[in-house]
């Protein structure tokens, strides 16, 4: 091949990539764009404060998917945190151990697991052996879903902690678990919560555990043992409902959830930025 | 940092350590060490039970049919037969098809990033694509629903029927009601889209800078550099990316509920609606009254598990092997 043909070749695979880039970055743009032209339409004060209409009318809010949304996170991080914290500083300490190496082995499997996999696991394991579907089973599912999530930031992030800073910690005789607690986890907790908040994110717009645990209710409900509402639970059944007005609902839905999505992610990011922003040298 | 080390110095001064509460910090390490081994315990047990639990609930439906539930055709719950057969097929094909629309994509972003674009795109375009992961499934559902489906059903399907004379073809012959195994793989491919990306970049990446030069020195192009230094040793760690994406499009659940059509049929037209594991079990779970429809149902669900291990296990071990070297 000559040389000019080969240099106009690479020019053209070049090119490809940049038309991969492009074409790649569209469908968010179109999704935001939709979400954005549809869902604003409708987004008035009314729809956070007010209960949903009856099946077929207009108006409406979703207050109780809100709220339902917020419990059933709140539920899921009291799982996920302490045990992923937890998992992670083991992870971290005891880096070389079989035990460890299994662990972290099985949360990224445990990650890849499809949610609906969760999903009727915890019907099967908190569902039916207890008689009827609960904010605090679907709570519980989210949270298995946030343990491997938060157990691998936490270690990455307190490999990050400087070795001297445990061994200064130890020297003065701190006593093991107290240099963990009060000296490492302290030191990486920014990194940490930036994991924690990253994995909310991602929970909070899961609904297919929640199709079998959680299961939706129409009426205000803030009992954990009773079925709750959720933002995506919602925004599903509107979707595919038959009227016009649950389908403004539906899409209004959606941008309150990627709103809260993007705010949580958001705000993990600035976290990160303050972490090495703050130290200074 | 400063704060924890104005904590340990402000302590130390007044930390006098007696005999006995050496001995209490002992007891403190050991208490410690056993709390934070069992929460790392918790998550192989946590396995171990969704496995078991749900094998046991799949028990009685493949005991009954044994591994004709995997070949079996018939999903038909009135008349009490269950074959698993349509949404293994509708899994594979929409999975298929997601992946080759998305590995391209997906490659040639990367490569966009990690080796082509100016200093000042990459931060903007990686954080585009990785927003797309960040998009609820049943945001995309609806998206799928409403935009997707609808552009579907007028100018594409017409477009490739009749204007690129496809409709011949058994892929796309029979009508387009826009619900199809198409829509369900065009909204996976772009969900799976900033997995792969995202696994791909970071072992593009991970090939050292020498590897680049060498081939530059050699008088190599651009895309020869690429195609011949980079990607050959950053290869596993792609195809790793893209079974992690194969493993994501076979247990993606709401949007592919919201647009396959769920019909359990196999059909060869693109066009026609199906199942998918996943979606089969979101559509019939809370409507299954009768004990073979639930067993058959989590037998399914048993299905999927083990597929997505496996599918996940060896996407961990081929980017493993390449990135290990890296950190």
């Amino acid at each position: 091949m000559s040389r000019r043909s080969r240099h106009a070749r690479s020019n053209v695979m070049m090119g490809m990539t940049y038309i991969a880039a492009i074409v790649a970055t569209l469908p968010l743009l179109f999704i935001i764009f939709h979400l954005l032209r549809q869902g604003a339409a409708y987004l008035r004060p009314g729809f956070f404060t007010d209960m949903p209409n009856p099946v077929g009318e207009t108006g409406g809010g979703m207050a109780n998917a809100i709220v339902g949304t917020l419990i059933l996170i709140g539920t899921a991080s009291l799982l996920g945190l302490p045990v992923g914290v937890g998992a992670g500083l083991y992870l971290a300490d005891k880096r070389g151990s079989l035990l460890a190496t299994v662990v972290r082995f099985l949360s990224d499997v445990l990650n890849g697991l499809p949610s609906i996999v969760l999903g009727i696991f915890a019907w099967e394991f908190l569902v039916r052996p207890f008689g009827g579907f609960s904010a605090l089973a679907g709570g519980m599912a989210l949270g298995a879903m946030m343990i491997p999530l938060v157990t691998r930031t936490t270690e990455e992030m307190i490999r990050l902690v400087p070795v001297s800073l445990r061994e200064a910690a130890l020297a003065l005789g701190y006593t093991r678990w107290r240099t963990s607690v009060s000296v490492v986890l302290r030191t990486a907790l920014p990194g940490i919560v930036t994991g924690a908040l990253l994995a909310l994110a991602r929970i909070a717009g899961e609904t297919a555990p929640l199709l079998f645990t959680a299961l939706g209710n129409q009426f205000w409900s803030t009992s954990l043992r009773e079925p709750i509402a959720a933002l995506p639970l919602q925004i599903f059944t509107y979707a595919i409902s038959p009227y016009e007005s649950a389908h403004a609902l539906a899409w209004a839905g959606a941008l309150v959830l990627i709103l809260i999505v993007l705010i949580i992610s958001l705000v993990a990011r600035y976290a990160t930025r303050g972490r090495y922003a703050g130290t200074g040298d | 940092m400063t704060e924890a080390a104005a904590h340990l110095s402000g302590n130390s001064a007044t930390d006098s350590r007696s005999a006995r509460s050496f001995v209490t910090s002992a007891r403190g390490d050991r208490v410690f060490d056993i709390l934070i081994t069992a929460f790392a315990a918790s998550i192989p047990v946590l396995l171990v039970i969704i496995a078991i639990s749900i094998g046991l609930a799949a028990w009685p439906a493949l005991s009954r049919s044994g591994l004709s539930f995997l070949t079996e055709s018939t999903w038909d719950v009135a008349a009490g037969k269950f074959g698993a057969a349509p949404a293994i097929y509708g899994t594979v094909v929409s999975s298929a098809l997601a992946l080759i629309i998305a590995t391209p994509l997906a490659l040639g972003v990367s490569i966009f990033l990690s080796e082509i674009a100016p200093k000042w795109l990459r931060q903007p375009v990686g954080f585009l694509v990785d927003l797309l992961a960040a998009i609820p499934s049943v945001v995309y559902g609806l998206w799928g629903i409403f935009v997707l489906i609808p552009l579907l059903r007028d100018p594409v399907g017409p477009f490739l029927r009749d204007t690129l004379k496809l409709g011949a073809t058994p892929l796309f012959s029979g009508p387009n009601y826009g619900y199809s195994m198409l829509a369900a793989g065009l909204i996976l491919a772009i969900m799976i889209l900033p997995f792969i990306s995202a696994v791909t970049r970071e072992v593009l990446l991970a090939v050292p800078q020498s590897q680049r030069d060498a081939a530059l020195a050699l008088g190599a192009t651009r895309w020869e550099m690429i195609r011949d230094a980079v990607i050959p040793y950053a290869r596993s760690g792609i195809i790793g990316g893209i079974i992690l994406g194969l493993g994501r499009a076979l247990g993606e659940t709401m949007a592919v509920t919201m647009l396959i059509g769920n019909r359990p049929e196999i059909a060869s037209s693109l066009f026609a609606p199906g199942y998918t594991m996943a979606s089969l079990i979101a559509n019939e779970f809370t409507e299954a009254t009768s004990d073979a429809h639930l067993s058959a149902l989590m037998a399914v669900g048993a299905v999927l598990f083990a597929v997505t291990l496996i599918v996940n296990a060896l996407a961990r071990w081929l980017v493993w092997r390449v990135t290990r070297g890296s950190r």
